[in-house]
């Protein structure tokens, strides 16, 4: 059973379809990455697994559960995201403990006392920050609180919208490092968006290139280094990484 | 370490103390503010004449001894006696009892009811919204103090039918407002994250959306509160508001129209009353809106 099947999966906002026929299957435990220029539907496709974009047509499954065009609780419980920017993401007149116990008051879970200073000390956050406002914290600090609300669920499933790239290049390791070792440690899968290819290298199994709605190729991570990328499109984007300009 | 250290402190340590401190620091901005604070104390004064008229009042409001009617300002009558011999100054401090509750009553039933169906068509969108605003235009377009008369003719007269009658003219205002403010906010990724999480729409309104509304719909009620005012002194100067003998000021200055020309004290000084609250108010407002602005808000 996969952790995430997409089975001809075309979605759609306002009647324009963005993303055309995409296919994949996420093992349990893996990190499967989908690369892309900015507009090639990689963050759509995201949207329409969590629910934020229902407009889509095919076949989505969650553990092997058919996924449906709502977001129910059972389903929260078993994904989060991760959203691209922490200074949007967070609400911005709520301390960072109202943040984290929200999750655990939806699913009327006890003990936010306990688990809430648990979870800031597995996502490197000092106790000090408890009780401070969004303002009050660095973006890496934002991004590390935005990491604990998907957590406080234990959901198996984490899907992350470009995690590092609005944040500053040496922000940007300390948060992939968590990413990492948060996996390790939870048996999490992944599923990363972004346009990074070095963050792939780092984080990620598998991956899937997409260009204009389309995914053109599903390679091992490995194929990166030993160019083992068949498609020409995939091989012009590790050719642009490279040399610095995507 | 200090009280105000502690309350300043960037890294509280419970709850309780975060919100001492984000409490202590709009406070601050709100005394550093010298409109605010003279409006401040002029709603203090109100608050506290209202509180304790019969301290302040020196005759009886309600009767006088028509010996000395229209009698002007002195030592014993400090703002002079109407036409019944009553004393102003003694009218006007229990007049700001009415004052306080018209103003109390509309705020707490117009603001929330406008908050929660701006925030509730501005989140859903589609026909929701497009009905909701449609019944808030109808009500929008109609002149406030006509759309009063209306009520307080077919409902009778008296404070209550113009307190219900000015809440109902008063809540559009704020479901605008609301709603124009849900419409910023529904996008954002910090409901999502919230959706995302199972939260039922009731809640993500009422605990995410609602609370970031609710600053500027506090700036524009105080702001409000003058115009709150004078429609019930309007309704009381049509003989619509409070029935005599309660010593309404607008009610009041209708009763000077008569003597306004040999007499001038019976209508002017609870006219200046009005004009004095209002204008708290309105400092007030300004000042909050100074404070609680979110968009200056996160730099406090």
């Amino acid at each position: 059973m996969s952790a995430i099947s997409l089975t001809n999966v075309s979605i759609a906002y306002g009647g324009n379809t963005v993303v055309h026929d995409a296919s994949f299957e996420v093992a349990p435990g893996e990190s499967f990455a989908l690369v892309g220029e900015s507009g090639s539907g990689k963050s759509t496709v995201l949207r329409a697994i969590t629910g934020l974009a229902p407009e889509w047509t095919g076949e989505i499954a969650l553990l092997g559960k058919p996924r449906g065009r709502t977001i129910d609780r059972a389903f929260a419980a078993e994904c989060q995201m991760v959203f691209q920017d922490p200074y949007g993401s967070l609400h911005p007149r709520q301390t960072v403990d109202a943040t984290l116990s929200e999750p655990l008051a939806i699913h009327g879970i006890k003990g936010a006392d306990r688990r809430v200073p648990e979870m800031m000390a597995a996502c490197g956050l000092d106790p000090k920050f408890r009780f401070r406002l969004p303002h009050q914290l660095s973006g890496g600090q934002r991004q590390r609180v935005a990491i604990a609300r998907a957590l406080m669920l234990e959901p198996k499933v984490l899907l992350l919208d470009e995690p590092t790239s609005a944040l500053d290049v040496s922000v940007q390791a300390e948060i992939l490092n968590l990413l990492k070792r948060l996996r390790r440690e939870q048996g999490l899968t992944y599923i990363l968006v972004t346009h990074d290819l070095p963050v792939v290298s780092f984080l990620c199994d598998r991956m899937a290139v997409m260009k204009a709605g389309r995914i053109v190729e599903i390679a091992p991570v490995s194929a990166l280094a030993d160019d083992g990328l068949t498609s020409d499109y995939a091989r012009e984007l590790v050719e642009k990484s490279r040399s610095g300009l995507a | 370490m200090t009280t105000r250290e502690w309350l300043l402190t960037e890294s509280p340590s419970s709850r309780m103390q975060a919100r001492l401190g984000r409490s202590y620091r709009v406070w601050r901005a709100l005394i550093r503010n010298p409109l605010a604070v003279v409006g401040a104390i002029i709603i203090l004064a109100l608050v506290i004449l209202a509180l304790f008229a019969p301290f302040f009042a020196t005759h009886s409001p309600y009767t006088g001894q028509l010996t000395q009617r229209l009698l002007p300002p002195s030592g014993d009558y400090l703002l002079g006696t109407d036409e019944l011999g009553r004393d102003i100054w003694s009218r006007i401090v229990y007049g700001a009892r009415i004052t306080l509750v018209i103003v109390l009553l509309v705020g707490a039933i117009a603001a929330p009811l406008g908050l929660f169906l701006g925030a509730i068509s501005g989140y859903f969108g589609g026909w929701t919204d497009r009905i909701l605003m449609g019944i808030t235009d109808v009500f929008l377009s109609m002149p406030k103090l006509i759309l009063a008369l209306a009520f307080v003719a077919a409902l009778g007269p008296g404070i209550e039918n113009a307190v219900i009658a000015i809440a109902i003219t008063s809540w559009p205002a704020y479901a605008r407002i609301a709603r124009a403010e849900t419409l910023t906010l529904r996008n954002s990724e910090f409901i999502a994250a919230v959706r995302l999480q199972g939260a039922s729409a009731l809640r993500v309104i009422l605990r995410h959306i609602i609370p970031l509304c609710t600053s500027s719909v506090i700036i524009r009620v105080t702001l409000d509160m003058a115009g709150i005012i004078l429609t019930a002194a309007g309704l009381g100067f049509l003989g619509l508001g409070a029935q005599p003998p309660l010593p309404e000021w607008g009610a009041m200055i209708s009763r000077g129209r008569s003597f306004i020309l040999d007499q001038w004290w019976v209508a002017t000084m609870p006219g200046f009353a009005i004009v004095i609250v209002s204008l708290g108010f309105c400092f007030l407002g300004d000042g909050l809106r100074d404070v609680l602005d979110p968009k200056s808000g996160a730099k406090s």
